[in-house]
């Protein structure tokens, strides 16, 4: 298995004309050095270096139980709340260790915004859905401002046009597909600067998931994406670069279009034409 | 699993397609350059009559590709194969369109008083042949080494063709008589050179297919 020493490095190509333009290397928005992450006495991901540039979607895919999830939790803490883990190593966003003493967790994620496999909306309205996340951070001052940013979350989102003549409806009574994308709203609306998104589509039928991978699209002109995604396809379809996993090792990250053509390593290759084991 | 076999499987399948359109390819160079040497529009006949099956190999070769791309989705170096194959089928189809045109020069000439022999087209048609059997050898086995030295053999071809196009010109010069005649075999010449180019083809995909490298226009 490859050893890694330094964290790739990721020249970022043209992809459908999105930011950043063609050709260019983007400035680092997430860097992750010699990252260890335990469930008490098991270790789940072992020496994690990479870099995450800005304003890309960076996909990982690897098997069940290769440690994708668990990695992606790192990057806004959100494993912290599982009694018995530990994590050794650095997460830096914009240069700042996010595990460093003192570092405000509730700071954190609100740049650092996640979309789960299974949508979450709250039993409340549409509006106060997306709201919610403004309400509770004394983000806006005024109920006009409050309103404007909860449009532009969910025009952000690509649900605007379908909610905006019920936002005081239950949000609860939309497609398994709208509320995914109220979820992203809601993540959007305290304007993050990276989203990350665990399996956004898996529970979804095709055309709501064209829109969810459209909306990805749309959103890496403003957002650092991360997704994991099982689906290689979607993976090819809407990320950047790819990161491959296994054994909570990271063992490649490199370019979508050279992962899914010419892939330097061969567990990787392996897995990517399924002849994994 | 076994939808990974089943994968494999069709990749199996789309190989012996492919080979068999090379072999294909193959026998219809050699026959129709026999049928130019010894004079046998029978044998230029029947490659004409088998071309057709080549134009259907292709087709089939062709759906096969798609079915795969579309319901398999292959990644790596099963996506490499797929792309390679497709884009050779046709190329060996044009090989085989050539040996026709050879063949069609063949009947025509055979109606006609013998030509005095030019060796440097028996070299070149052999030339061909052999580095058409090479190619197929070379993507059968996925040897990018091959391939390159088969690429790099092509010269010899292009040699071969400048010799007997001044060979040619020289004979329609001193015995016009036979000038139109002379002229087919110029034809046939330019086919047999395309030919080389066409095997080029051939291994600058095979070498894509081992080695992800895009060498087409690299000089």
């Amino acid at each position: 298995m490859p050893v890694q020493t330094e964290p790739p490095k990721i020249e970022v190509g043209s992809r459908r004309g999105s930011a950043p333009a063609s050709g260019t290397s983007s400035s680092t928005k997430v860097a992750v050095r010699d990252l260890n992450f335990f469930y008490g006495r098991v270790q789940a991901l072992h020496n994690i270096s990479i870099e995450i540039p800005e304003r890309i979607v960076m996909a990982f895919i690897g098997p069940s139980g290769c440690g994708k999830s668990t990695f992606l939790r790192t990057l806004n803490r959100m494993n912290d709340v599982i009694p018995g883990t530990r994590v050794a190593g650095q997460v830096l966003i914009d240069d700042q260790d996010i595990y460093a003493p003192g570092a405000d967790v509730v700071e954190l994620r609100r740049r650092v915004g996640m979309v789960f496999q299974k949508s979450n909306p709250f039993p409340k309205s549409i509006f106060d859905n997306v709201a919610y996340g403004l309400r509770i951070n004394r983000v806006t001052s005024s109920g006009s401002e409050l309103a404007g940013r909860v449009e532009e979350a969910l025009k952000d989102a690509a649900l605007w046009n379908e909610v905006k003549d019920r936002l005081k409806t239950s949000a609860l009574s939309l497609s398994g597909g709208q509320q995914q994308r109220l979820c992203i709203a809601r993540a959007l609306a305290i304007r993050p600067e990276v989203l990350l998104m665990d399996e956004p589509a898996s529970a979804l039928d095709p055309i709501a998931t064209s829109k969810i991978e459209e909306l990805i699209f749309d959103l890496k002109k403003q957002y650092t994406i991360v997704i994991v995604t099982h689906n290689m396809q979607q993976a090819a379809r809407v990320s950047d670069t790819t990161a491959f996993f296994l054994l909570g090792k990271l063992i490649e990250v490199n370019a979508t279009e050279k992962m899914f053509t010419a892939p330097n390593e061969k567990l990787t290759e392996d897995y990517i034409t399924g002849r994994f084991g | 699993m076994d939808l990974h076999r089943h994968l494999d499987d069709e990749l199996s399948s789309l190989r012996d397609r492919v080979l068999l359109l090379g072999g294909e390819a193959e026998q219809a160079l050699e026959r129709a350059m026999y049928a130019l040497s010894k004079r046998d529009s029978e044998v230029a006949r029947q490659v004409l009559d088998h071309d057709d099956e080549v134009d259907h190999l292709e087709v089939e070769i062709d759906r096969q590709c798609i079915d795969i791309i579309a319901l398999r989705q292959p990644a790596a170096r099963d996506l490499r194969f797929v792309i390679s194959v497709a884009k050779m089928a046709p190329v060996l189809e044009r090989i085989a369109d050539h040996a026709c045109n050879i063949a069609r020069a063949a009947i025509d000439l055979n109606n006609e008083p013998e030509l005095q022999s030019v060796p440097d087209l028996s070299r070149m048609a052999k030339h061909a042949l052999n580095m058409l059997r090479g190619a197929l050898d070379a993507f059968t086995s996925g040897d990018a080494v091959m391939a390159r030295e088969i690429i790099k053999s092509d010269s010899e071809i292009n040699d071969l063709y400048n010799h007997t196009f001044h060979r040619l010109i020289e004979l329609m010069v001193t015995e016009p008589a036979t000038a139109t005649r002379d002229a087919r075999l110029l034809f046939v010449a330019k086919h047999l050179e395309r030919i080389g180019d066409y095997v080029t083809d051939i291994c600058e995909l095979t070498v894509y297919m081992a080695e992800a490298a895009f060498i087409k226009h690299n000089k």
